[in-house]
């Protein structure tokens, strides 16, 4: 029975936020923001941050459109990020770009992740892993591209 | 009407294995066919028996490879009804054939202030060419529109082309709306203001019979892999008139005449336009695709894949959950059915179809304009060929029953 594979990918804490997502609207005021487009499927993400004195993230928000991967994994990535300055949530984006193609990490860094650690689930659906990824690029994008200048982080 | 079975699947050893535990049904021919075992064949026998290059040989396997070659061009030939096989272009596929149409007949004859007409339903290949060139020649690309139900508006048509207009460049069926157009009609409209027209033959060429000199195409582009050839090979044809003014495509091997330090002269039609050493082997196994096609008969696999629409298309459209694009009388649709399912993003769709062992395609389908025209971001398209059954059709209609249970509660009984 094919389809009861699904429930491995569509778990309900996914379906949840795909149906209600947080943060889902653009910020008024934002220092930060990103529009990324998966070209294969035409997904949209449109990503605004608003970083505080401290290099905080004092708000998030998305727009756009995808799939229910692309909607739910924005949602949890939002959720996570809130409050953490940039660089954990640039070293956050990196432990899900590394946990979703497979590399290990430490169960520390996954539970950082909150929800979003489910996610590692779309290893089995390689078709998908971009849905999956489009909103932490977005976010790595977003707080990178602002201030090139400065930028001290890895590649 | 119950589509009979054209008995051929034992010639496609792929579709003999099973997908995620179900038995793979592969509806995603508007993408790419799967080959019969006759033309892999064809391609082990040419690399293990005649393999060498064409034309610049005088060995006997130089002699057998170009015999090959030049044999699956009087196939193709043979296949669009050309006049005469020197208006067969090889190709790598149809993005190169009207590439090459674009830059070097385009090239030549817009100038600024011209007019370039295409359809919103075109296929990205059959619009950037047009649109760059537009760009680059301060010409003017104008679109003609979609009726109501998704044909192409002739109305509009009229409008669009005219006395300005050189070129007229449409899709022969449509890769997303799933109807056939009126491509003759069209040649006329065009040829009366002067104006050439460039058929895109990418979805048509594998479903349809298609007679290049009836249609009063000027050119006409397809692909081999979408008609079970290998990838990496096409065919443009051309008018010999129009080819033997045009420039050439590119210059090196093979295209030449004659060259001194200073300037060259070109050969003969239809090596002007194929230079360096061309996809051989590929063209044999495209040869071997036409003749398997043409064995089956052309007006048989195009009723064959009528029948399963007849027999799909009510059922999906009678679907409340469903939104299904193009006509939805059956005998004005292919067997390309692009949908959604209302409340279901078309990945989600596709994902789970795959999980059901129903591989389709799911996204734009390298047309954004119409995507944006129809104010979709996305659909789910299946799309069926000569060796899927009326079973194939069933397995999407109860996999899509499933998948929407699955979405609109939660989960399955696993």
């Amino acid at each position: 029975m094919g389809l009861s594979k699904l429930n491995s990918l569509y778990r309900e804490v996914i379906l949840d936020h795909a149906d209600h997502p947080r943060h889902k609207h653009d910020l008024q005021t934002s220092t930060n923001t990103i529009t990324l487009k998966n070209p294969t499927c035409g997904d949209v993400i449109n990503l605004s941050i608003k970083l505080d004195d401290q290099d905080q993230i004092a708000d998030i928000g998305f727009s756009g459109d995808g799939c229910t991967i692309s909607q739910s994994s924005a949602s949890m990535m939002t959720d996570a990020v809130m409050g953490k300055d940039k660089e954990t949530a640039l070293r956050m984006a990196k432990t899900f770009s590394d946990m979703v193609m497979g590399t290990e990490h430490p169960q520390a860094d996954l539970d950082e992740l909150g929800d979003a650690a489910i996610l590692s689930s779309i290893m089995s659906f390689p078709a998908r892993i971009k849905c999956a990824t489009l909103a932490w690029w977005a976010l790595q994008r977003a707080l990178l591209e602002e201030d090139a200048p400065t930028d001290e982080e890895e590649a | 009407m119950v589509a009979k079975n054209l008995d051929v699947r034992q010639d496609f050893p792929i579709l003999d294995q099973k997908v995620n535990d179900e038995q793979l049904v592969y509806l995603d021919n508007a993408a790419t066919a799967q080959r019969p075992t006759a033309v892999t064949d064809s391609l082990v026998h040419f690399y293990q028996t005649d393999n060498a290059n064409v034309h610049r040989g005088v060995h006997t396997l130089a002699e057998r490879a170009t015999e090959d070659y030049e044999n699956a061009r009087r196939k193709v030939q043979k296949f669009i009804n050309a006049a005469e096989p020197e208006e067969v272009i090889f190709t790598k596929g149809t993005t190169d054939g009207l590439n090459l149409v674009a830059s070097t007949y385009g090239e030549a004859n817009i100038q600024a202030g011209d007019e370039i007409v295409i359809s919103i339903m075109e296929h990205h290949s059959n619009l950037i060419p047009w649109q760059q060139l537009a760009i680059k020649k301060h010409a003017t690309l104008k679109y003609i529109g979609l009726t109501a139900d998704g044909e192409l508006d002739m109305a509009d048509a009229a409008a669009k082309i005219t006395d300005k207009t050189k070129i007229v460049a449409i899709a022969h069926a449509s890769n997303v709306m799933g109807v056939i157009n009126p491509l003759a009609e069209l040649a006329k409209l065009a040829h009366q203001h002067g104006a050439i027209i460039v058929g895109d033959g990418a979805q048509a060429a594998p479903h349809v019979p298609v007679d290049v000199q009836a249609l009063d195409v000027d050119f006409y582009a397809f692909s081999g892999h979408k008609m079970m050839g290998p990838t990496g090979i096409g065919a443009l044809y051309g008018k010999r008139a129009l080819l033997e003014a045009m420039p050439p495509y590119q210059y090196g091997g093979e295209m030449i005449d004659f060259v001194h330090q200073q300037d060259s002269t070109w050969a003969q039609l239809p090596y002007k336009f194929e230079a360096g050493t061309q996809n051989i082997a590929g063209a044999v196994g495209l040869g071997t695709a036409v003749d398997y096609l043409t064995s089956v008969g052309m007006t048989n696999v195009e009723a064959h894949e009528q029948a399963i629409v007849d027999y799909l298309l009510p059922k999906l459209v009678a679907d409340p959950d469903l939104e299904v694009y193009g006509p939805h009388d059956p005998a004005k649709h292919t067997g390309v059915i692009a949908f959604n399912v209302k409340g279901i993003h078309p990945h989600d769709i596709a994902t789970a179809l795959d999980m059901e062992g129903v591989a389709v395609r799911a996204g734009h389908h390298c047309a954004q304009p119409l995507m944006t025209y129809l104010g979709l971001v996305a659909t789910a398209r299946a799309s069926f060929y000569l060796y899927n059954t009326q079973q194939d059709a069933d397995r999407l209609l109860v996999a899509l029953a499933e998948t929407k249970e699955f979405f609109n509660h939660g989960a399955v009984k696993a």
